[in-house]
């Protein structure tokens, strides 16, 4: 239970609601209880989220066991998800692939969230800004991803390995690199939803009874454009598992022989018509992943959508 | 001394022209004896055939190449005056009449001049007469620095190349050359119509439309061409054989990556020839083995996938002294060097990498030298400390010299540890070779960081990442040589030690410096025996295995394509390009 | 309205520039370079090294290379590829009809059967058809491109010998065969993309669409006796309509981008395989060249979508 509260309340870390902040909490908890898909949703992810954490803990069998005789075995009572072609135990290394996976999707999604929330509602809720800000955001849309990558590791790589040690330093890296080149859609997409909602009614009203600028933007706009935001964010979940793998093969992400979900995927993709298990299991630990996250955002767009408190 | 290198010479005539014979009668060679020799040297009397390469050529002049799939590509229509056969020898299936040599009188007793004479009668692909005034035309571009051509280096030391009459050219060489066949033959040479590039000489040759669509004197004609995509070609009617070539078209697509056009020619037989399949022989092996539509086409050269250790230090905290040539690796250049290098070599099992990785024999073998594919060169002083594989024994060796296991399972020596970050580049193979290095190296009490960059930021001198920086312990790639051997082994000499001096443009990553290496190469340049020579190239080889400079890992095959069951007379050379004997070719 | 548009195309100008400065900083300090293709060839020594990378003019500082780049380009001088010697633009037009056959049709087909699904899921959710379109669009998130396009190839080249996976760019299109022709070889392709961009804009038009159904001019409408229909269509869909025109305005530039991996797993020779392939050789001129109407795209069609912000909701005004 305080798990999973923990988990629901780091999720919008970005609305940060003030004051009646408990109250509201509590009733968007009680109501998301009532969505049984999302409760689902939850309680799949946080299995995941043991899964990886505490797999190793209780799982043995090494990462990098090299036996040539297993060489691409299938699923069996002694490798539950079947063996690579190196004959390395996939179980395992799906335990700890899902580690970093989990960690670098959710991570660079809420950072790129926070920073395409920000820039979007600021854009759309002060005209001043609008045009500099989303000209910035020409910019980010314009920039090569590839080169960028390679003048990032050029560039910071061997300073961020040097303060944060190779495994944090990466991390940050990847994080940051997939956070920077992803909020620009969402930065759009609030800012457009920001640029009808500011005329409405409510928001007048708002204004009338002298709320601040703050206060109007945070209350009454931002739960309104949660609704792009949450898909945003879900779809980017998966992608950003994806990208990581990418990374890699730019000399970007973590070594070679890290697994991650996306990279093992993507190892077994030309033995898929060989030995499909070792494709099956990151591809649908990603998969549950991804969507266990979409029911989360479902339930959770439901419980805080103000006008279904019933 | 000149006795013994007639004689050699003589074999190599001999054998160049019974290979040249094999090469213009196809049914001669080994696949299809008897009556079918007729229908397969009839012109034009094949459709298309289908060539996938997974990198797209850019460019149709040779000159001008980037990449081997350019060469290739351009070897269709533009031709050398000899190509290198399978054993490494001249072949006479190109322009010249014959290969000339010291017994036939081409080649002055002093190795000063090579008179190529040419074949009779060879016309241009748009039927102006092909005379020695192309040839030398050719060489003059080479020869200017203004071009820029990427083949320049095998004009260097070519004092001149001369029309001696419309079917006669002379190459004469500044000094006594034993690489007497340097300017001429195979994939530097391809010979360019001077009508059309006659305007296009110095910096204006990358002007020139003929770069895009060059008049040959090749079996084949560029019909139309896409850059970065798709060549294809008709049928030379003014090619000098009447009866070649046997197709009518071809096309020359290129793109996608080599385990699909593996795909393409043994499970869906969409194309008839797939170039350099290099994948996991556990992709390849299935593939090829069950497959109804292709075979696989393998032979060796000189490539060898190597571990270069670095002599200098990376270490980043050297500011801007890292890497340098005047520095020294903490573990594998001091005291203790040899020993650590030689630990890190016997914990090096090669048999496993070339059974698992390259299918035991499939695409590769276990290698044992640096110098490989000649055999008058091969060294088999190594084979005996190549053969031992010991995880154990490089531990014990390590813990006698005072290298003692810490608490972290990683040796280390007055407060240096034996860690080393792998660099290598990214590509499937040669992960699956870093995770087993790493495996037994750790086991030895190596700590091993693996480092994987892409190849094209790999060879960029300026990269830090790259292997010319060489800013890691220990890094793997694959190289290979011409049949003469010596400059690809200057590349270990003292003074190509890569650095800052030399923008990283330099051959020798690994700054190994040893004089007496030195030594050899020198008198390479100027021995003329060939025993001598052999000699000469086993003992540089034997340096760089012993006093384990390099660690061969895998003796690679050279040509690694897919072939259509049906496609005949094709004979890979490990020495020239693939397409070097495309004229033969037929179904 | 005009006005404003003038405005936005006149800040577009320096906006460019700066873009292509960034871009060309990007590009100049990117480690890679044209000679690299050569790898540790030793029939290439350094000083032809040096004098090719000469020729090219590389040994001229960046900034240098970047003004001597904009006043070409002031030209419409898009200048020659290092690695074909031909000039830059066409290559691009050589490309550009493949990934307009390809990723521009799998695109089209993409939103138009997006909008569909993601209105019928939202006004039916939960139901079967809602759960299956969920799952797939999941899958199509979970699984990236390199993967269902291998699939495809397995399934309908390799087993069933149905469909080509080379794309045959040299096809002209003249008659009902060759038309069919076409059609085989680009379907796979198109599939993998519009899976792809169907579930993504199909799961915003579904958010957007469950937004808006329970808010109270929807309940207006229907209590005038308005049919379902209508209401849907005329009332919530073009009030959902934003988010998804602020997509598809930033998917077109893409679409001129192209498709990296499906144009290599296709071997479609476009936009895409040329600029990841110019990248990696530092073929500056051909990337820059490519980005920079990557670049302009991008500005003008986000200037479309804000135009049409406007027409979809009238109160939104610029100033």
């Amino acid at each position: 239970m305080a798990a999973t509260d923990v988990e629901i309340a780091r999720l919008p870390a970005s609305v940060e609601l003030k004051r009646p902040a408990r109250s509201l909490w509590s009733d968007a908890w009680h109501q998301f209880r009532r969505h049984r898909l999302a409760m689902a949703g939850l309680f799949t992810f946080v299995t995941l989220v043991v899964f990886v954490l505490v797999g190793p803990l209780v799982y043995h069998t090494r990462i990098d066991n090299i036996d040539f005789t297993m060489s691409l075995k299938g699923p069996s009572p002694e490798h539950l998800f079947g063996t690579d072609d190196l004959g390395r135990d996939m179980l395992a290394r799906a335990i700890l692939g899902g580690r970093v996976s989990i960690a670098v999707g959710i991570t660079s999604v809420l950072l790129a969230i926070t920073l395409g929330l920000t820039i979007g509602a600021l854009a759309g809720y002060f005209v001043k800004l609008d045009s500099p800000l989303m000209r910035l955001t020409d910019l980010f849309l314009s920039l090569p991803i590839l080169p960028l990558l390679l003048v990032i590791v050029y560039l910071f790589r061997d300073s961020l390995r040097a303060a944060f040690g190779p495994e944090l330093g990466i991390f940050l890296m990847i994080v940051g690199v997939i956070g920077i080149l992803n909020w620009m859609p969402v930065a759009r997409l609030v800012r457009a939803s920001f640029l009808s909602l500011k005329q409405k009614e409510f928001v007048e009203a708002a204004r009338a009874v002298g709320d601040p600028d703050s206060r109007i933007i945070m209350k009454h706009i931002i739960p309104n454009v949660l609704s792009p935001v949450l898909v945003a964010a879900t779809i980017g979940v998966g992608g950003a598992i994806l990208t990581e793998s990418t990374l890699s093969f730019l000399g970007l992400g973590f070594p070679s022989d890290t697994p991650t979900w996306g990279r093992l995927l993507f190892d077994a993709k030309d033995y898929i018509d060989i030995a499909p298990h070792w494709a099956f299991f990151p591809g649908f630990l990603i998969f549950l992943t991804v969507l266990s996250i979409n029911y989360v955002g479902d339930g959770l767009r439901d419980a805080l959508d103000p006008r279904k408190t019933s | 001394m000149t006795n013994q290198w007639r004689r050699a010479a003589a074999v190599v005539a001999v054998a160049a022209m019974t290979l040249a014979a094999c090469g213009t009668t196809p049914p001669a060679a080994s696949s299809t004896p008897g009556a079918s020799a007729t229908v397969a040297s009839k012109r034009g009397a094949g459709d298309d055939l289908k060539i996938l390469y997974w990198q797209a050529p850019t460019i149709l002049n040779a000159h001008l190449a980037t990449g081997t799939k350019d060469s290739d590509a351009a070897r269709l229509v533009t031709e050398p005056l000899a190509s290198y056969g399978p054993d490494a020898k001249p072949l006479a299936n190109g322009l010249a009449a014959e290969i000339p040599t010291v017994a036939n009188g081409g080649v002055s007793a002093d190795l000063l001049t090579v008179t190529w004479k040419l074949k009779q009668g060879v016309k241009w692909s748009d039927g102006t007469p092909f005379t020695a005034d192309d040839v030398a035309f050719t060489f003059s571009l080479m020869a200017d620095p203004k071009t820029a051509v990427s083949t320049s280096d095998a004009a260097e030391g070519v004092k001149s190349v001369v029309a001696k009459d419309a079917n006669t050219v002379v190459v004469t060489y500044a000094a006594a050359n034993p690489n007497i066949y340097q300017w001429g033959v195979g994939t530097c040479c391809y010979i360019l119509q001077k009508k059309q590039f006659e305007a296009y000489q110095g910096e204006k040759l990358k002007d020139a439309p003929g770069n895009l669509k060059p008049i040959g004197t090749g079996p084949y004609v560029v019909d139309s061409f896409k850059s970065g995509d798709v060549v294809t070609y008709k049928m030379n009617d003014q090619f000098r054989d009447p009866n070649k070539p046997y197709f009518k078209s071809v096309t020359f697509k290129g793109g996608g990556d080599a385990p699909s056009a593996a795909r393409a020619v043994f499970q869906t037989g969409d194309v008839d020839y797939a170039w350099n399949l290099q994948v996991e022989a556990g992709i390849l092996k299935p593939m090829a083995d069950t497959s109804s539509k292709g075979k696989l086409l393998t032979v060796y050269g000189s490539s060898v996938e190597r571990i270069l250790l670095n002599f200098a230090d990376p270490s980043a905290s050297l500011g801007d002294k890292r890497g340098e040539p005047d520095t020294k690796h903490p573990f594998f250049n001091g005291a203790d060097g040899k020993i650590v290098r030689t630990a890190l070599a016997l914990a090096t099992d090669r048999k496993t990498v070339a059974q698992q990785i390259y299918g035991d024999g499939l695409s590769g073998k276990p290698g044992c030298n640096i110098v490989t594919g000649v055999p008058d060169y091969e060294s088999t002083a190594t084979a005996d400390f190549c053969s031992k594989f010991d995880t154990a024994a490089a531990g014990k060796m390590l813990d006698d010299a005072g290298w003692k296991l810490g608490s972290d399972n990683v040796r280390a020596k007055g407060g240096i540890k034996l860690s080393i970050v792998y660099q290598t580049t990214v590509n499937a193979v040669r992960q699956k070779t870093q995770d087993i290095m790493k495996k037994n190296w750790e086991a030895a009490g190596f700590k091993v960081e693996l480092k994987s960059v892409p190849a094209d930021v790999f060879f960029t001198n300026t990269s830090p990442d790259g292997a010319n920086h060489f800013w890691a312990d220990v890094e793997m790639f694959t190289n290979n040589s011409d049949p003469d051997f010596t400059n690809y082994l200057n590349g270990w000499t003292s003074k190509q030690a890569t650095g800052k001096a030399n923008n990283w443009n330099s051959a020798n990553y690994n700054r190994y410096q040893n004089p007496a290496f030195d030594t050899i190469i020198d008198s390479l340049r100027s021995e003329k025996d060939p025993a001598k020579r052999a000699t000469l190239f086993k003992q540089a080889n034997d340096i760089l295995i012993l006093d384990v400079v390099i660690i061969p890992v895998v003796t690679r095959t050279q040509v690694t394509s897919g072939i259509a069951n049906t496609l005949k007379n094709v004979v890979p050379t490990g020495w020239d390009s693939e397409m070097y004997a495309v004229q033969d070719f037929s179904k | 309205m005009g006005r404003y548009v003038l405005r936005r195309l006149l800040i577009a100008i320096p906006t460019l520039i700066v873009i292509s400065f960034v871009v060309y900083a990007i590009l100049a300090l990117a480690p890679t370079d044209p000679l690299a293709s050569f790898g540790a060839d030793p029939r290439v020594p350094p000083e032809v090294r040096e004098r090719i990378r000469e020729s090219l003019g590389l040994n001229q500082p960046w900034h240098v290379r970047y003004v001597k780049w904009v006043i070409a380009i002031a030209h419409l001088d898009f200048g020659y590829s290092f690695m074909s010697r031909s000039p830059v633009m066409d290559l691009i037009w050589q490309r550009l009809p493949n990934t307009l056959a390809v990723v521009g049709v799998a695109y089209i087909i993409g939103v138009l059967l997006a909008v569909p699904i993601g209105m019928i899921s939202a006004v039916k959710r939960y139901s079967v058809f809602d759960h299956l379109s969920t799952t797939f669009a999941f899958i199509g998130f979970s699984v990236p491109t390199f993967f269902t396009g291998l699939l495809l190839i397995i399934i309908f080249s390799v087993k069933l010998h149905w469909l080509p996976f080379i794309y045959d760019s040299t096809l002209k299109v003249t008659s009902l065969s060759t038309l069919g022709d076409q059609i085989r070889q680009s379907i796979m392709p198109i599939t993998v993309l519009a899976l792809f961009d169907t579930a993504t804009i199909a799961r915003y038009t579904r958010a957007e669409m469950l937004e808006h159904l329970p808010l109270d001019y929807v309940r207006t409408a229907r209590a005038k006796g308005l049919k379902e229909r209508l209401v849907v269509l005329r009332h919530v869909l073009r009030n959902s309509l934003i988010p998804v025109v602020t997509l598809v305005a930033l998917g077109i530039p893409a679409v001129f981008g192209g498709a990296i991996v499906t144009e290599q797993i296709f071997r479609v020779p476009g936009i895409g395989e040329l600029l990841v392939r110019s990248i990696g050789q530092g073929d500056t001129p051909v990337v820059a060249a490519i980005l920079l109407i990557f670049a302009t795209l991008v500005v003008l069609f986000n200037l479309l979508a804000d135009v049409l912000y406007g027409v979809l909701d009238p109160r939104i005004r610029y100033s």
